[in-house]
């Protein structure tokens, strides 16, 4: 006990003492609550060394973590202190974990909630219940911010875990070729280190939400100490979790209930020549009582394109008129196909139910077969080819749509500023443009939106994430991105504009053509101008100088990017997962190792603890 | 000093308060610029490598003139590209320095090449026998400038307030003279060019030997001339380079086929502003005559008067006519006897018949024969139905024949073997570009500038304009029998004159799009300026009034009287005697 002693004092040691003797068991369990929930407003401080001078597993530390929770716990054995741990990118795990917290408390179970980016790794072990939801991003990867945590566990360093429970929900997108691999990659991991597995990990698509409820009405009853028999009353709205999500909202608008913006302007920012477009977007937030910060992003409900609905109800000698019963209630086919479903993505489901419906051997093949290969063989088929190539002959529409998951509203980085354009969102959308089987494709959102003139309004709500956020004014930031990439940088040097900020800023932009793609130039041209940025280092890919990439101009200047990071920049990457992140991220480990001096593996790290210090930042798609 | 009057004048009364004899901080913007800008470097350099923008800044775009080069924007393309949030589509136009429009077969190919490679597949012949390039990219300025100067060209002068591309009389019939006259007005180039090594180091990267002096520009100095200056040489009875629109001219006398001498022409320009009138175009003065050798000595006394006495102080006067104008004629002949130590003789009689072009094949006193291609307002490139870049690139790669370059913006095949004609008539055959019949002796004699998209000046449409309009005048001259009326026509977009709109016979000076003012009156061999007759009208007043013109001149002509004088005569326009009352 001396260890308490050694952070409270006597007097507060011997009050704690002579309180918990007073209280009875829900008082008990409600006291910590309430302690954990305060630390639970300072992630930081969860489970971890209350001290940030990173004298990492000091026992007493652990104990300041778990110290409100002991005491109680002599007078109720039974009450332990749920950790519910988020990995998010686009905030579905972040909601969810809100929710989970919720339907706990309901219980009269002690939750904190932290999110895996923020969790200092070393008090893990020390946990009790660790209820995690975490998403995969990139290529089966997980979402940046939490790839610390990721490598930590998947290390050598990593602690046993005997004595922890925990349960994972992962979230997906079963069009993806690695599904929902970042959770698979905890709920394994946490087993082979000793933690006991609460119930089976349930991995969700897009359409998550009745799967996560159910998994977070049972995870709750398996943690419920069977002395506390389950209030269904509770139960009820711990299920369908809403409670703690609006509260969370700070508009009556959201995910689920998005509000009807009106567009103010719609054109392409790309001058003629370019082999691409890419759209500047105006919104109107005006009434919906919905605000942002630079960073965030913006859900938009689109709409599959009519003409595709009827090319596909004309394959499958459907009318449309036909009704369907769906979750969301009964609705006619063609409605259901042009509002409520997916139908320019297929997925695993749908795919084995196209090989029922056609008793297709081939389709049955790929169903079953090497994952790789299905995720190709679904990537380059829409369900219209799929009916093309594959004729289901007397299809009902209830056939067709227990193949189809409900269509997902899309993102979009803001690239405005509340300070600048009040009421106003901005969007720099790139329309998606490709061709399958010679026959020109659209993407859903892009392609709703390139259509919208300012007579129309599109429902939109807020994506926030607190994994992209401005620094202090005063404080250097490097921002590089590739195409609409710079979306969330026009937000940020509107704001720090506004706001006359001292920090110095500096641009690496990439696109193809100079004369067609410089997206915002003028915009830029002006900011250097007026000081608003410090620096701006265009890379073009397409022109005939040669190409020149985001990583190639930061190379260039590795030196001075190196004396900013001295200076204490923060660094934002923003755009392509696929090709730019990496390279990026590859570039700038050779400039910290040469001009830092340090070998491959210290460069790495030193990266990482960017990360960590939140000055190495990426919102990547 | 006496002048033909007889009356003494005293040269050292004159009024020297606008003049290179005044400080800078007196003198307009540009005379600062220059004599800041260590002898026309300035920042250029800098600016080649902006990533950020394809403009360059406005200073160094005023010196980059000197070097050949005008930043410009795609006209079209303004608006959207405002929507865009993009910066207007800056490109560069690129005009060469080439005295007397001739040029080699393998000189032509790397000009065509340059053109396909950099120059958006065009090459634009200009009203000054040169070429242009337009929609170069800030960073292709350098390949091109490279690429001339492998075959001997260069882009010097060919803007900027000095001298410029000297123009010489293409006459291919006085094939022995012209070679004469042709030899003498590279000479002048070479001799009047500026000589600063700016030019080699900011595009060729080459250092100075030592560091630019005061000995830089022994003629120019710092500020080099008030404004430009253009000096030409003519092959009577041909008047196709407009001697009465140079700053300087001389009227090529011969004797027995020999080059003897010159009568000198001064204080021609074309180049006015609308709504003021102490701006208007001049018919030059002929000064009187000099031989050959009186040539250089005859260059530095001219064009040292008007480097010591014009206009510095407001540049809308700067040109030399004004010079003469505000100083008297009289006054300046006499500085300029005074400079060179004797008088001008009395002027020799000479003749012109016309400003134009002949086309077709001519034999030449020389036995080689020539080919006057007409190529419509200068524009070379592929037409769908005529692959006229195509044809001349295969006719250059022959290697049977020189290039020339008119002062109307055409292109004449020269020094032709007569054995190897057959061999060009079949490639100009093969790609339709034979010099044909043309629709009409007007659109024969007609130019246009180049104006809309690139032209930052243009106000309203030219060289994509006038042929149409041509085409609907031909609808005019078909109904009165005029069509192989030889009728000078010109258009510009703005009132500066590039296409010198005011000495042809039916002229338009755009106003605003869709918008001109039209003109009447000039001599047919531009001895004479015309006369507005309206303001800023469009299309349909323009027709009518040509129909009515043309109606009464059809039925009212004397015997050989061309359009210009007969409109006089008529009543239809008052003739303009002298620049000074043009806008009266
Ligand atoms: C290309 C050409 C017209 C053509 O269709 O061929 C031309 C084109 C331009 N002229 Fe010119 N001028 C051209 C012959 C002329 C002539 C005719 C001549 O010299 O025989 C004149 C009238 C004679 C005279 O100088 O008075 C002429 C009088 C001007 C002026 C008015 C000068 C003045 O004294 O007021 C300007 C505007 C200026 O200099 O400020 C001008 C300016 C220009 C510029 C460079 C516009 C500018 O300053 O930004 C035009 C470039 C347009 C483009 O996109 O190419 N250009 N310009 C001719 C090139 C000649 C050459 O090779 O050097
Ligand atoms: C956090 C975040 C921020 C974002 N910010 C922006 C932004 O600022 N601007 C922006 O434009 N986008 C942004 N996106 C991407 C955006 O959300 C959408 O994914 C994108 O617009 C495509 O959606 P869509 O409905 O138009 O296309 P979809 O209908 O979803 O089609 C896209 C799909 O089409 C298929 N496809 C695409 N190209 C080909 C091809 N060549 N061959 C075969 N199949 C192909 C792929 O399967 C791809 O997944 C962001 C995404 C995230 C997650
Ligand atoms: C850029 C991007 C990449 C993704 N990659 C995968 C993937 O490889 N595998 C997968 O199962 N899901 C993938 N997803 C789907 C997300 O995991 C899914 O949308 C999840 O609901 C996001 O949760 P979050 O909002 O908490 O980040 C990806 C989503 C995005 C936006
Ligand atoms: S006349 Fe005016 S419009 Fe035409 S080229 Fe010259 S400056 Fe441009």
């Amino acid at each position: 006990m001396e260890s308490q002693a050694s952070i409270l004092t006597t007097a507060q040691w011997e009050q704690i003492n002579q309180l918990a003797s007073t209280l009875d068991r829900e008082q008990a369990i409600w006291v910590t609550g309430y302690l954990a929930g305060r630390n639970s407003l300072t992630p930081p401080t969860v489970g971890v060394p209350a001290d940030t001078n990173g004298n990492g597993a000091s026992g007493a530390a652990v104990n300041g973590g778990a110290a409100p929770i002991e005491a109680p716990a002599a007078a109720a054995p039974a009450a332990r202190l749920a950790t519910i741990l988020y990995a998010t990118d686009t905030g579905n795990a972040k909601e969810l974990a809100g929710m989970l917290k919720g339907a706990a408390e309901a219980k009269g179970i002690t939750a904190q909630v932290a999110d895996l980016a923020d969790y200092k790794v070393r008090g893990l072990k020390d946990e009790q219940d660790v209820l995690i939801i975490a998403a995969t991003h990139g290529e089966g990867e997980p979402p940046p911010a939490a790839v610390e945590f990721f490598e930590f566990i998947g290390g050598k360093r990593a602690p046993k875990l005997d004595g922890v429970r925990f349960a994972v929900l992962a979230l997906g997108d079963s069009t993806y070729e690695f599904y929902c691999a970042a959770g698979r990659i905890l709920d394994e991991r946490f087993a082979e280190l000793g933690a006991e597995r609460l119930i089976d990990r349930v991995e969700c698509d897009v359409d998550y939400e009745d799967d996560a409820d159910a998994w977070i009405a049972s995870v709750v009853d398996a943690i419920t100490p069977s002395a506390t028999p389950a209030a269904p009353a509770v139960n009820g709205t711990a299920v369908n979790g809403t409670a703690p999500a609006e509260a969370a909202a700070p508009s009556t608008y959201s995910k689920r209930n998005p509000f009807p913006a009106a567009i103010l302007e719609n054109h392409p920012l790309t001058g003629r020549g370019s082999t691409k477009e890419t759209r500047h977007v105006e919104l109107s937030l005006e009434g919906s009582g919905l605000t942002y910060l630079p960073g965030d992003a913006l859900g938009i409900v689109a709409q599959n394109d009519p003409a595709v609905v009827d090319a596909l109800l004309g394959e499958l000698g459907l009318t449309g008129s036909e009704t369907v019963s769906l979750k969301s209630g009964e609705q006619s086919l063609r409605e259901a196909l042009t509002t409520t479903l997916e139908i320019t993505a297929s997925t695993p489901r749908f795919i084995t139910n196209w090989a029922e419906l056609t008793g297709s051997d081939r389709l049955r093949a790929y169903a079953e077969g090497d994952v790789k290969r299905r995720t190709q063989f679904l990537e380059e088929h829409h369900p219209i080819d799929f009916a093309r190539k594959y004729p289901a002959k007397g299809i009902t529409a209830e056939q067709l749509v227990a193949g189809l998951r409900p269509l997902q509203p899309r993102l979009y980085s803001i690239a405005s500023s509340l300070e600048a354009a009040p009421d106003e969102a901005h969007l720099t959308v790139s329309t998606v443009q490709y061709n399958l089987y010679l026959r020109p494709r659209v993407g859903v959102a892009s392609g709703y939106l390139r259509g919208l003139t300012d007579e129309h309004t599109v429902p939109v709500y807020i994506s926030e994430n607190d994994h992209f956020r401005l620094p202090a004014d005063d404080v250097p930031i490097i921002m590089i991105g590739a195409g609409t990439g710079v979306a969330p940088y026009r937000s940020f040097l509107q704001e720090r504009e506004v706001r006359e900020a001292t920090g110095q800023s500096w641009l690496f932009f990439g696109e193809r053509n100079f004369r067609s793609d410089f997206l915002y130039q003028v915009e830029w041209q002006e900011w250097l101008r007026n000081g608003t940025l410090t620096r701006l280092d265009p890379a073009f890919s397409r022109d005939k100088g040669g190409r020149t990439y985001v990583q190639d101009k930061l190379r260039l200047r590795g030196a001075e990017v190196w004396d900013w990071l001295e200076d204490g920049a923060v660094l934002y990457v923003c755009g392509d997962a696929t090709n730019m992140a990496p390279d990026v991220h590859a570039t700038l480990r050779d400039i910290v190792a040469e001009h830092g001096g340090k070998d491959a593996e210290a460069a790495e790290d030193f990266l990482h603890e960017l990360k960590r210090d939140h000055r190495y930042r990426l919102d990547v798609y | 000093m006496a002048s033909k009057s007889g009356i003494k004048i005293d040269l050292h009364n004159v009024d020297r308060s606008n003049d290179i004899s005044q400080p800078l901080s007196e003198l307009a913007p540009e005379e600062a610029l220059k004599h800041g800008s260590d002898y026309l470097k300035g920042g250029i350099e800098l600016d080649l490598i902006d990533e950020i923008t394809a403009a360059v800044d406005e200073n160094n775009n005023k010196l980059m003139k000197f070097h050949g080069i005008y930043m410009q924007d795609h006209r079209d393309h303004r608006d959207e590209r405002r929507r865009q949030k993009l910066e207007p589509e800056y490109t560069y136009m690129l005009r060469a320095r080439l005295p007397g429009g001739v040029c080699s077969g393998e000189q032509w190919l790397k000009i065509d090449e340059l053109g396909r490679l950099y120059g958006d597949n065009t090459v634009r012949l200009t009203t000054r026998q040169t070429f242009q390039y337009h929609y170069l990219e800030k960073d292709s300025l350098r390949k091109v400038m490279l690429g001339l100067r492998e075959v001997g060209l260069d882009s010097k002068a060919a803007c900027g307030d000095v001298a410029r591309t000297v123009m010489s009389g293409v006459h291919p019939g006085l094939s022995k003279l012209h070679k004469q006259v042709y030899a003498v007005a590279q000479q002048t180039s070479d001799h009047v060019i500026h000589r600063t090594s700016a030019y080699e180091e900011v595009w060729f990267g080459e250092a100075p030997a030592e560091p630019r002096g005061d000995g830089e520009e022994p003629f120019y100095g710092r500020q080099y001339m008030p404004r430009k200056f253009k000096i030409g040489f003519a092959i009577p009875p041909s008047n196709d380079i407009d001697i009465y629109s140079q700053d300087l001219g001389f009227i090529a006398v011969a004797s027995r086929g020999k080059l003897v001498g010159f009568n000198v022409t001064v204080g021609g320009g074309m180049g006015r502003t609308d709504r003021a009138p102490e701006t208007y175009p001049r018919i030059a003065d002929v000064l009187g005559y000099i031989t050959v050798d009186q040539l250089i000595p005859t260059l530095d006394a001219v064009m040292g008067v008007q480097r010591d006495y014009g206009n510095r102080r407001v540049r809308a006067r700067a040109r030399f006519k004004y010079t003469l104008d505000d100083k008297g004629v009289d006054w300046v002949k006499a500085a300029i006897e005074d400079r060179l130590g004797f008088e001008f003789g009395a002027t020799k009689p000479f003749e012109f018949t016309s400003n134009g072009d002949a086309f077709g094949w001519d034999t030449g006193d020389d036995g080689l024969e020539h080919c006057t291609l007409w190529i419509e307002n200068g524009r070379i490139i592929d037409h769908p139905d005529r692959p006229l870049m195509t044809g001349l690139r295969k006719i250059a790669q022959t290697g049977l024949c020189t290039f020339r370059m008119t002062p109307n913006q055409s292109l004449i095949l020269g020094d032709v073997k007569p054995e190897d004609r057959p061999a060009i008539d079949a490639l100009l055959e093969a790609h339709n570009i034979a010099p044909k019949q043309i629709s009409s002796q007007l659109r024969a004699n007609s130019m246009a500038c180049v104006a809309l998209p690139t032209c930052a000046l243009a106000m309203a449409e030219s060289e994509r304009y006038l042929p149409e309009l041509i085409t609907k005048i031909e609808g005019i001259l078909g109904k009165y029998d005029l069509l192989e009326e030889p009728i000078t026509i010109r258009s510009t977009g703005c009132p500066n004159g590039c296409a010198r709109p005011y000495i042809a016979e039916i002229a338009l000076t755009g106003r605003a799009p869709g918008k001109y003012n039209l003109y009447l009156g000039a001599g047919f061999h531009g001895q004479r300026l015309n006369k507005m007759l309206h303001e800023n009208v469009g299309e349909e007043k323009i027709l009518e009034t040509l129909d009515d013109a043309l109606g009464r001149f059809a039925g009212e002509r004397l015997p050989g009287e061309h359009f210009g004088d007969f409109t006089i005569r008529a009543g239809i326009v008052a003739e303009v005697k002298e620049g000074r009352f043009f806008n009266d």
